[in-house]
């Protein structure tokens, strides 16, 4: 299921940050990773009721949320002007900076880190817009590897209904409109989440992350990340 | 890491670099004047100065937001959009390009800040190299006194202190430069750069500089026709095409 063994302590995935040591990294973050209509957001609130419950400091983080630079982040991707390297790295600022603010002290206090989303999701997005693999590692090399990934699997055909039932429309982004796959935004959507579903399930290789059906109902797939979840707590 | 003419670009990038107050802007802004006046396609680009990043890294600046990392990958933001956005598309279509700083004030910055070497490289490997880098070299005593004694409030990033090198913003200022110093004489070498020796004055520099473009970038290739190159589609119609193949996409 997942590589990294928390009794050999933790590891960056490259150079990491400057004077952290992954050994003072000794709380747990766990990732939940999926496509808009995975179930996600449901899953994370979940999770934290039934963590809280327990008795388990809780902290969450996601994507486009620091201080730093969500705000500009936000308004660059309206006016849709950014090249792919600028919004890689804009991204990767923005990750950096709750990696540093948030992520890194959380460990250090003992706490469950809950990420909606990690770095696989903007690995993927820039994989899809062509950027170099080997260049997305090093820049990522910042980042500690995750007690625990769940990537929430849906076949497009689903992601469709359960985003039209929700909101009556699909996302620019979600549906890789910027990638000009097609005119058409449904078209674009299925075109768009089958290359993310390939991305995701090529970085599965490198990085090991668990993959959910989460074609399933929900309290189904909530049961299985309880187990799986209560079993790596136990350690 | 290939220049620019070795990919093909038909424009040419000259990068300046060196310490702050070591007068490589007034160096390039002079060379500026003089290239527009030769009627040469020119375009000027500085550091940190991308509109759609600008207001996040001064807030990070600001509030001392930034770490190391976050420092770095700002910067990084900043000078992928300029080089996304501007130079690629200007170099394609011939300009003389000339940069305030470039990929190596990063190199030196942010390995000074902690940052690992390797990761900041990497970082920017999408860009290729100037094809002509001219780094300003001056003592340090001659550079800190040129900053210290003009604007004497020193930023908190500028000064280093979020290093803590020292509580005295001037003393940090010190230290810090002399090691970003010690960081670009270490990469002088491998990435060819020109050394000035910017403790002459202003004058008998720019000289120098004019002559070294000149002899190194031959400029009547970059002079502003009239009209306007036509778009690919139109030249080759009009039999003007091949005249300046645009490089490809190996830099995109």
């Amino acid at each position: 299921m997942k590589k990294f063994d928390s009794k050999n302590g933790r590891r960056f995935y490259g150079h990491g940050i400057p004077n952290v040591r992954p050994a003072q990294l000794t709380g747990k973050l766990i990732v939940v990773e999926g496509a808009d209509g995975s179930g996600r957001s449901t899953q994370l609130v979940r999770l934290v009721d039934w963590l809280e419950t327990e008795g388990h400091p809780t902290v969450q983080v996601g994507l486009k949320r620091s201080t730093l630079v969500s705000e500009e982040l936000e308004k660059a991707q309206n006016g849709n002007v950014l090249s792919r390297t600028t919004l890689a790295l804009f991204y990767a600022t923005d990750f950096a900076d709750q990696l540093e603010n948030i992520i890194i002290p959380s460990l250090k206090a003992g706490f469950i880190v809950l990420a909606d989303r990690y770095i696989y999701t903007l690995m993927a997005r820039d994989m899809v817009r062509g950027m170099d693999e080997k260049w997305l590692k090093n820049l990522y090399g910042i980042a500690p590897e995750p007690d625990a990934v769940f990537y929430l699997s849906v076949e497009p055909n689903e992601l469709v209904q359960r985003n039209l039932s929700k909101t009556a429309t699909l996302d620019y982004w979600e549906s890789g409109m910027d990638l000009g796959l097609s005119r058409d935004l449904f078209d674009s959507f299925l075109k768009y989440q089958t290359q993310m579903g390939d991305a995701f399930r090529k970085l599965q290789k490198t990085y090991g992350f668990d993959i959910i059906d989460a074609n399933r109902s929900t309290d189904s797939v909530t049961k299985e990340l309880r187990k799986k979840i209560s079993a790596l707590l136990k350690g | 890491m290939k220049t620019f003419a070795e990919m093909n670009f038909p424009g040419r990038l000259i990068a300046v670099e060196g310490l702050d107050g070591s007068g490589k802007s007034t160096q390039i802004y002079l060379l500026k004047r003089w290239l527009e006046a030769e009627g040469i396609k020119v375009y000027f680009s500085e550091w940190n100065s991308s509109e759609i990043v600008k207001s996040a890294t001064s807030k990070g600046k600001k509030r001392e937001l930034l770490t190391p990392t976050t420092f770095s990958l700002i910067h990084a933001t900043d000078f992928a959009d300029r080089y996304e956005r501007h130079l690629v598309p200007l170099l394609r279509a011939g300009y003389v390009v000339l940069c305030d700083r470039y990929v190596f004030t990063a190199f030196a910055r942010d390995v000074t800040r902690g940052c690992p070497p390797e990761w900041v490289r990497g970082l920017y490997n999408f860009a290729a190299r100037p094809d002509m880098t001219m780094f300003f070299k001056a003592d340090l005593e001659v550079s800190l006194n040129r900053i210290l004694e003009g604007r004497p409030k020193l930023k908190f990033f500028e000064a280093g202190m979020d290093l803590r090198l020292s509580a005295d913003p001037y003393e940090s200022f010190r230290i810090f430069q002399g090691r970003i110093l010690e960081q670009y004489l270490a990469m002088s070498k491998e990435f060819n750069f020109v050394v000035m020796d910017a403790n002459q004055n202003v004058e008998s520099q720019q000289k120098i500089v004019r002559r070294l473009v000149a002899e190194r970038i031959d400029l009547k290739k970059f002079r502003r026709r009239s009209p306007l190159p036509l778009p690919p589609a139109l030249a080759i119609q009009n039999g003007q095409d091949e005249k300046e193949e645009p490089a490809g996409d190996k830099a995109a």
